[in-house]
C-alpha cells in the first residue's frame, strides 16, 4: 500500500500527541485515524477497528439527535468539510458502543497541501453540555 | 546510471585536515545517465562539480531538496550558470505562496550575493515541484514532500532497472506514526522503498538526537531502521555534522556495524564516492 502524504502523516502525529479527541479522514471520507481521547467517546479502540469506510463509521459511531434519531452523514461537520473544503462546526449526540449518549461539539477543517492539493479533513471535538 | 558525491556534509562547509576522508563540502550529488545530467542540491560541493563538468554537457538539471543555505550556497559559484551555452534548469519545492523563482532571487541578491539571477547570461529555467513524477531525459524522477522544517522534497531517481533515493535532510522519527512499524504512515517511504542506493540523513547519534528533536534531522539509528523498513540494498549515511572529524565518523560506523542485525550494505557517505549501476 502506498504511503500517505506527509500532511496526513503529520496530522495523525499531531492528533496522536494531544489530549483533544481527533478524527482524521481522507478526501473520500474514509476514516484514517482517531486518537485515544476519541476512543473514550466512541467506546472503540483504533488498534482494533483500524481505518473504516465512511458508510461504516457513520453507522458505527451513531451520530444522532437528542431523541436518538440518526443524523444523515451530510449533516456532520466533517462531511460538510469534505464537500466544501471549508471549516465547519456542529453539535450533536454520539452513542458509544457502551450505550452512553454523549453530546459533542465538533469543529472540522480541511487539510490542503502547500500545492493546494485537498488531502482530507480533521475534526476535533469535545464532550459538551447541551444548551 | 553513474552517481558521484561532491558533498555530503551537513549545515556548514567544514574544510579541515581532519575531514579529509569524508569531505567538508555540503550536499551535492551528480547523477548522469547517457546524455542526462542531474545534480541533487547545490551545496558548496557544486562549485567543484562545475569545474569538472564534462564540456560536452549543454543542459543541466539541478534538483533542490529545499532552500536551506547548505543546499543552495554553491549555486552562485556554479560556473555553467555563467556559460550561455549551457541551459540550467532549477527544480525545487513549491511553497504554495511565494514562487520558487522569488525565493531563489533572495539568494541571488545583495547583501547575500552580488549577481542577480536576471544578470546571468542565460536565465535558468525554474520548475516548481510537489508530490509528482516526471521524466528528465531517460531518468524518471519522483518528488515528494518529506518531514523537515519548511518545504522540503526527497527524490527518487529511476533509470533502467536501477533506483536511487535522496533524502539528505529528513527527520523520519517525527514524520512517522509508530516508527518503524507502519511504512504506510512514514514520511519518505514511497521514495526509498526497495531502492538500490539510499542517501539518507544521519546527522546525529541517538543521544544527540534527544536534544535536537524537531530540527529536521535523523539519528544514524533511525536512518538504519528506515532503510531496513524500506528494504534498501545499500544505505549511505548523509549530512555529517560539521564538527565531526573523520575519526569520529568512522567510529560511529564501526559502532553501528558491531551492533549487527543490518541486512544491507551500510556506509558513511564520503565526498568523491562514485557508484555505477
Amino acid at each position: 500500500m502506498p504511503a500517505q502524504p506527509l500532511e496526513l502523516i503529520l496530522a495523525r502525529q499531531f492528533g496522536d500527541s494531544i489530549s483533544l479527541p481527533v478524527f482524521l479522514v481522507d478526501p473520500e471520507g474514509n476514516l484514517l485515524f482517531y486518537n485515544e481521547p476519541a476512543e473514550v467517546i466512541f467506546g472503540l479502540k483504533f488498534n482494533e477497528t483500524g481505518g473504516m469506510r465512511m458508510e461504516e463509521w457513520a453507522t458505527v459511531f451513531k451520530p444522532c439527535d437528542r431523541d436518538g434519531h440518526p443524523l444523515i452523514p451530510e449533516s456532520l461537520p466533517i462531511v460538510k468539510t469534505l464537500t466544501s473544503q471549508l471549516p465547519a462546526n456542529g453539535e450533536f449526540f454520539v452513542d458509544s458502543l457502551s450505550g452512553e449518549r454523549n453530546f459533542i461539539s465538533v469543529s472540522s477543517f480541511p487539510i490542503i497541501s502547500r500545492t493546494k492539493r485537498f488531502l482530507g479533513a480533521m475534526a476535533v471535538f469535545l464532550k459538551s453540555q447541551e444548551q | 546510471m553513474k552517481i558521484k558525491v561532491w558533498g555530503c556534509r551537513g549545515s556548514l562547509p567544514s574544510p579541515d585536515p581532519d575531514n579529509y576522508r569524508y569531505g567538508g563540502n555540503t550536499s551535492c550529488i551528480q547523477v548522469t545517465h547517457g546524455e542526462t545530467c542531474i545534480i541533487l542540491d547545490a551545496g558548496s560541493g557544486i562549485m567543484r562539480l562545475g569545474r569538472y563538468l564534462n564540456p560536452t554537457i549543454k543542459e543541466v538539471h539541478i534538483l533542490l531538496s529545499h532552500l536551506h543555505i547548505d543546499h543552495t550556497m554553491g549555486l552562485g559559484f556554479f560556473q555553467p550558470l555563467y556559460n550561455p551555452q549551457v541551459k540550467v534548469h532549477l527544480w525545487g519545492p513549491s511553497s504554495g505562496e511565494e514562487p520558487l523563482l522569488f525565493r531563489l532571487r533572495r539568494y541571488f541578491s545583495p547583501p547575500l550575493f552580488p549577481v542577480k539571477l536576471s544578470e546571468l547570461p542565460r536565465h535558468p529555467e525554474v520548475h516548481e515541484l510537489g508530490d509528482e513524477e516526471f521524466l528528465i531525459g531517460d531518468i524518471r524522477v519522483k518528488s515528494e514532500f518529506v518531514c523537515h522544517p519548511g518545504p522540503t522534497l526527497g527524490y527518487r531517481l529511476m533509470a533502467g532497472n536501477k533506483t536511487i533515493a535522496y533524502l539528505p535532510d529528513h527527520e523520519v522519527m517525527l514524520g512517522s506514526s509508530d516508527f518503524p512499524k507502519e511504512p504506510e504512515w512514514t514520511s519518505g517511504f514511497d521514495l526509498a522503498n526497495k531502492v538500490d542506493l539510499l542517501f539518507h540523513d544521519g546527522a546525529y547519534t541517538s543521544k544527540e538526537y534527544v536534544g535536537k528533536m524537531g530540527w529536521g534531522h535523523s539519528s544514524i539509528r533511525d536512518a538504519i531502521l528506515f532503510a531496513k523498513m524500506c528494504q534498501v540494498k545499500k544505505l549511505s549515511i548523509f549530512h555529517h555534522e560539521p564538527t565531526r572529524t573523520d575519526e569520529q565518523v568512522y567510529r560511529l560506523l564501526q559502532d553501528v556495524l558491531q551492533q549487527g542485525d543490518i541486512n544491507f550494505e551500510l556506509e558513511m557517505c564520503a565526498e568523491g564516492n562514485v557508484y555505477e549501476f
